[in-house]
């Protein structure tokens, strides 16, 4: 099974097995990993499953598409080049090595 | 002794009151009730990906099992609160415990309105509250052919959305002229209308269901004037009354849900309420203002928050920026703020490629956004709302002008509430 890794606030990492078809979004709720809030559960309406992708991070992503892209420019912490929205970030069953920060804040 | 922290009521606003609190620094007991036997989950999915099939089961719930362990919340399933002695500071559940509480909160939302007419409690009819009523719901489509969806707002619309794409023909009965006619601008309303008859589902406006009829192969729904829908399945969404037995019985503030301040303080010092069931003179409405309950997650999450400070002993009025959205076919709508009262309004995008936003302003200020598939106009329109920022009607008329840079020049101001 992929593994995702989750960098939390405090800089420890986490390291997930995630089912494929499973968002980074849902692997965190379901697993705890603290940060992430997702008060819209996933469908695009609250940018509150924000996510940095690490430069250490070896997974081939495609790129936002442009809702995400847009819905990114709500985040409450930093917008950077490597922000992502978890929940637009599903887990492939070839997909390796993939490293996501949580940001500082999410509301 | 550390203050023991009960919350009646395991949704949204229970939850997150829980998870606020603990996070914040409360460092007693907290016993989340709930009178269902699942774990608190997402309800916006049960209209729409559930209903379809798109959205497992097993993704609802709002946070993993470890979750209440980590955070000491003792969540109870399954029980119900009798009443509340205010002078003992206990409640009294359905198998005669009682729990001692320093801090309580009201949690407790909402149940449907029923439908009052002859034949209203028929099999065939169906309603969108809760898991148990999706699980029916749902068994109910697999064999349904026509349905028939008694309210034209958002549980109605959705329900017909996704039964529409689940292949049963669908009639909306509304008794007003307009679909979310109390909840959304007549503009909004004619647009939505549009998508569902573009969809294939009859709308019949202005109509009122007088009663329902057994017939052989399900159902004939009459309505008042004289029209008789035959149909195998009967969606009932028309509303929802707050769930107020509780406060009342023990003598809190109630008049139309548990009357709150700003901080989410009821009558009673030591309680607190928050979500569908609270009512609250919010804080966009002119002074004077009557108390008014806002149905939606961002409202119980919001709410929520504050309670728990106000439990913690500190003052953080709820400040937050309504939100909401609801999708609908390929219609993302997302909503910030509130339009009642709008004097005036600007279009930005496109209406006949069905993406773009709507600016309402009351008295020359910005009040509310609607966005159709425009969900960057939805997050800049509330930042904007948080910020106060003004904004006239011509800047949003101005072809040339960028929502976004205008937005972020007030970069760095928090927005929406804290996490």
């Amino acid at each position: 099974m992929p593994i995702v890794t989750y960098i939390l606030r405090d800089g420890k990492r986490t390291e997930i097995e995630v089912p494929a078809g499973t968002s980074v979004m849902e692997a965190a709720i379901h697993n705890n990993v603290r940060g992430i809030e997702a008060e819209c559960g996933g469908c695009l309406s609250c940018a509150t499953c924000h996510v940095y992708i690490d430069p250490s991070s070896t997974a081939e992503l495609s790129a936002p598409d442009d809702a995400e892209e847009e819905l990114l420019e709500g985040v409450a912490a930093e917008r950077r080049p490597e922000s992502r929205l978890s929940c637009q970030l599903v887990v492939a069953s070839t997909m390796s090595g993939l490293v996501v920060r949580i940001p500082e804040k999410q509301g | 002794m550390k203050p023991r922290l009960v919350i009646v009521g395991a949704s949204y606003a229970g939850l997150q009151l829980a998870a606020s609190a603990r996070g914040s620094g409360h460092d007693g007991d907290i016993v989340l009730i709930g009178d269902e036997p699942h774990a608190p989950y997402q309800r916006p999915p049960l209209s729409k990906g559930f209903l379809t099939g798109s959205f497992a089961e097993e993704r609802l719930p709002l946070r993993s099992p470890a979750f209440y362990g980590e955070m000491q919340i003792q969540w109870m399933p399954s029980t119900r609160a009798l009443r509340i002695d205010r002078e003992r500071k206990e409640i009294e559940l359905h198998d005669g415990a009682r729990l001692a509480y320093d801090h309580l909160a009201l949690t407790t939302g909402a149940r449907v309105r029923k439908l009052d007419c002859k034949g209203a409690s028929h099999d065939a009819v169906h309603y969108l509250r809760d898991l148990r009523d999706a699980r029916r719901l749902v068994e109910r489509t697999q064999t349904a052919r026509r349905a028939v969806v008694v309210g034209g707002g958002y549980i109605g619309l959705e329900a017909a959305a996704s039964l529409r794409q689940k292949g049963i023909d669908v009639t909306v009965v509304e008794t007003e002229a307009r679909v979310l006619a109390r909840v959304a601008s007549p503009s909004i309303s004619v647009i939505m209308q549009r998508a569902h008859t573009r969809h294939g589902v009859s709308l019949a406006l202005g109509r009122k269901v007088v009663a329902i009829h057994d017939v052989a192969d399900g159902v004939a729904v009459e309505l008042d004037d004289g029209a008789r829908l035959s149909c195998d399945l009967v969606v009932v969404g028309i509303g929802v009354l707050p769930n107020t037995e509780l406060a009342a019985g023990c003598g809190l503030d109630v008049a139309g849900g548990i009357v709150v301040d700003a901080c989410a303080r009821t009558s009673d010092p030591s309680i607190v309420a928050a979500g569908d069931c609270a009512a609250f003179v919010p804080y966009w409405a002119p002074a004077g203002s009557a108390a008014c309950r806002i149905e939606s997650v961002q409202n119980a999450n919001d709410m929520a928050r504050t309670a728990a400070a106000s439990v913690l002993g500190r003052s953080e009025p709820y400040r937050a920026v309504p939100w909401f959205w609801s999708d609908q076919y390929d219609l993302k709508l997302q909503m910030a703020g509130v339009n009642t009262g709008f004097t005036d309004f600007a279009v930005r995008g496109s209406i006949d490629e069905g993406k773009f936003s709507l600016f309402y302003f009351r008295d020359d200020r910005l009040v509310a956004v609607d966005s159709i598939n425009r969900p960057q106009d939805h997050m800049l329109a509330r930042k904007l709302l948080s910020t106060g920022t003004r904004l006239s009607v011509e800047d949003v008329n101005d072809p040339g002008f960028d929502l976004k840079a205008f937005a972020n020049r007030d970069a760095g101001v928090a927005h929406g509430a804290a996490s």
